[in-house]
């Protein structure tokens, strides 16, 4: 046991000696958490949007003035000619083109309905769903506002059923609590791979893991040794991180600290021994950078981290039950936004435990003091 | 072969390949306790893959070695408390301090800097003024001594050098040397490689290797005595030239620069040797060499060491 706490002991030298180490661990988590949190955004803000108004009434200029309002569109072009809109489209330099058609004003005081074109350049795919429905909602409420007496239904797809959402746990949908979260698990599983990957590697480079080979140090001890420091480095991180998201995206900490930090020890625990393994297989920490690369965008982006994995191939949901990262983002949501106990968690963290074993036990058995 | 079983180490038959590169190739032989053996051969030789199978970090193919009369791929848990090991490569912590690097070695064989510092007190001495100081940032020399005590620092009882003083400057290789002896008093096995021959004469015994096969064992003097013909140290302004025109010669037996001299010997055996100079001496100055000289030398290690196997290549002479 002496003998495991002094290598660790030098293994936390090495990373604090080490300046690029140590920004690594402390300060890259969090910048990338305020970054990476504003960009990864489900919301929609000043899509570029082309005005064709062939009506040129109040009532065209007031619907326009309410698209530009709405903070979702950004009029970047007006004109009277289709050609230039479409062009613009096609260019790039705009998503949207708004085509009011003439006798709009009159249609809409005459009958309630009145038509209008929208085309959304659906080449950034879920955007473009989401930008129509923004665009829908608008002209909708816009309709019902002139004319409250007629139908309020101006283009066919409006629904007439009047659904009201509420989101449960997060009733403002405030995406921040949804990703910051699982932002943070990527960040924690990045760190705790990739350093403990590239460390056994650099000792090889070093020279170092053959110096150690012979002496007498057992398997056991000499991972038990590199594993432990990480492990705690992990948490500290997780605690920052965990810090950050509470004080500058107020991110609701719902559950138990203690049970999301006693989570997150098992889940290290994995993503170390996935370190671990990597650094078995690989000769190099630029090897061991490439290869925990690969791994990390597989599992991050089969996480349901950036996209539901409900809403994935069956197949590859089926894949994604062996992804531990998956298990972690279930596990840190359910603890931050709805509270969850132990029993709620019980089966990803169940998983994780096995999955550990498992893992640890493959990288204990690569791992060979010896040369062929 | 059989070996007394308290022999510090005894190597009956030992293969090694990687692919189809032969590394060792039935290599057999003994070293004593206490005693300072040498392992002298160019690059290539097979001397890393012998000290790496001695150390315990490789099976050998085919044959056995035993240290200290256990063996090493069976015994290896028991070998590995009682062995140093001191690769080619420095091989310490470029981030840690002088001190950090050795109580981390020390810690690793579960002792302390202050329990062994008997041991380690005449390198350690040496080491002191830059206990602070990064290991990155030490001289080539002392990054060697740092290493060397690293390697001694859980009191082995056998010690096997790989190249200690390979890329290290004369002055510090003569100190590291300085060194050895100071522990060979204490009775420690000593197994050294070097591909400097110069250094041969410092062991009790060497070997000299080549393409994974052991030439000759013997004492260093032996090995140089083994050397039967008059050898001739001859100096000259254009020693290049020299060399071309000695090699025309038709007595010429063997002909190679050795320092700031050639070093020739001559075919002919019953002829006396002071009658040889006389007539190399009239040969180089029939060719324009006025200003040569010849002298009788004694034959060294390399001298037989070239002998056996010809022009070596990459065999450093200091």
């Amino acid at each position: 046991m002496r003998r495991i706490l002094f290598l660790a002991r030098a293994e936390v030298l090495h990373v604090v000696r080490d300046r690029a180490t140590l920004a690594q661990v402390l300060i890259v988590p969090i910048v990338q958490l305020l970054i990476l949190s504003n960009a990864a955004t489900f919301r929609i803000l000043n899509t570029p949007t082309y005005v064709v108004d062939f009506d040129r009434t109040s009532a065209s200029r007031g619907l326009v003035t309410r698209f530009a309002a709405s903070g979702h569109f950004q009029v970047t072009g007006q004109s009277a000619s289709l050609d230039l809109a479409n062009e613009a489209l096609l260019r790039g330099d705009v998503t949207m083109v708004l085509t009011i058609p003439r006798q709009f004003e009159a249609s809409l005081v005459r009958t309630g309905v009145a038509p209008i074109e929208l085309s959304v350049n659906a080449e950034k795919g879920s955007a473009a769903g989401i930008v129509q429905s923004y665009a829908s909602s608008i002209v909708a409420t816009y309709a019902s506002e002139l004319s409250p007496a007629t139908e309020p239904v101006p283009i066919r797809d409006v629904p007439r059923i009047d659904v009201r959402m509420r989101s449960w746990y997060n009733a403002t949908l405030n995406y921040k609590h949804y990703m910051v979260p699982g932002i943070l698990v990527a960040l924690v599983t990045l760190i705790g791979t990739l350093l403990t990957a590239q460390n056994i590697a650099r000792e090889k480079e070093l020279g170092t893991l053959e110096q150690l080979n012979v002496t007498p140090i057992t398997r056991g001890q000499f991972i038990a040794a590199k594993l432990l420091p990480f492990w705690a480095l992990g948490l500290i991180n997780l605690a920052i991180g965990l810090l950050v998201a509470r004080l500058v995206f107020g991110v609701p900490v719902r559950g138990s600290v203690l049970l999301l930090f006693g989570s997150a020890a098992l889940y290290l625990v994995v993503a170390l021994a996935i370190g671990l393994w990597i650094s078995t297989l690989v000769e190099t920490q630029q090897q061991a950078m490439f290869v925990t690369f690969f791994i990390m965008n597989v599992y991050l982006l089969m996480s349901g981290l950036f996209t539901p994995i409900d809403s994935m191939a069956p197949w590859v949901q089926v894949v994604s039950q062996l992804n531990p990262v998956r298990h972690f983002v279930t596990i840190a949501r359910a603890i931050l936004i709805k509270g969850a106990g132990l029993a709620e968690i019980a089966r990803p963290l169940m998983i994780l435990a096995v999955y550990g074993a498992v893992m640890l036990t493959l990288a204990v058995r690569q791992y060979s003091k010896r040369t062929a | 072969m059989t070996t007394p079983a308290d022999d510090a180490v005894a190597v009956d038959r030992v293969s090694k390949n990687f692919g189809s590169t032969v590394a060792l190739a039935d290599v057999s032989f003994s070293v004593q306790r206490a005693e300072r053996f040498g392992f002298i051969g160019p690059d290539g030789a097979g001397k890393t893959t012998l000290f790496r199978i001695l150390a315990t970090l490789m099976a050998p193919d085919q044959g056995r070695a035993r240290v200290l009369g256990r063996d090493v791929v069976s015994d290896l848990w028991t070998l590995r408390a009682r062995i140093g090991y001191m690769p080619g490569r420095f091989s310490l912590y470029p981030d840690l301090s002088v001190d950090e690097n050795l109580r981390f070695f020390a810690s690793v064989f579960g002792t302390t800097i202050e329990r062994e510092y008997q041991q380690i007190a005449p390198i350690y001495s040496q080491l002191e003024p830059f206990r602070d100081r990064r290991a990155a940032a030490l001289s080539g020399g002392m990054k060697q001594k740092l290493a060397l005590c690293c390697a001694l620092v859980h009191r082995p009882e056998i010690l096997f050098l790989d190249e200690p003083t390979t890329g290290v400057d004369a002055v510090s290789r003569r100190e590291f040397w300085d060194l050895l002896d100071t522990f060979k008093q204490s009775g420690m096995t000593i197994l050294v490689s070097t591909p400097y021959m110069d250094e041969a004469n410092r062991c009790d015994r060497v070997a000299l290797m080549q393409g994974g096969r052991i030439l000759a064992i013997d004492t260093p003097q032996a090995i140089a005595d083994s050397f039967d013909r008059p050898l001739f140290a001859i100096r000259a302004s254009d020693r290049y030239r020299a060399l071309k025109a000695l090699r025309e010669w038709p007595h010429t037996h063997s002909v190679y620069p050795f320092g700031e001299t050639l070093h020739y010997a001559d075919k002919r055996t019953d002829v006396p040797a002071d009658r040889i100079a006389t007539e190399m001496l009239a040969f180089l100055s029939s060719h324009g060499f006025d200003d040569a000289s010849v002298e009788r030398t004694a034959p060294t290690v390399e001298d037989s060491f070239i002998a056996r196997m010809g022009a070596p290549e990459g065999v450093r002479a200091a």
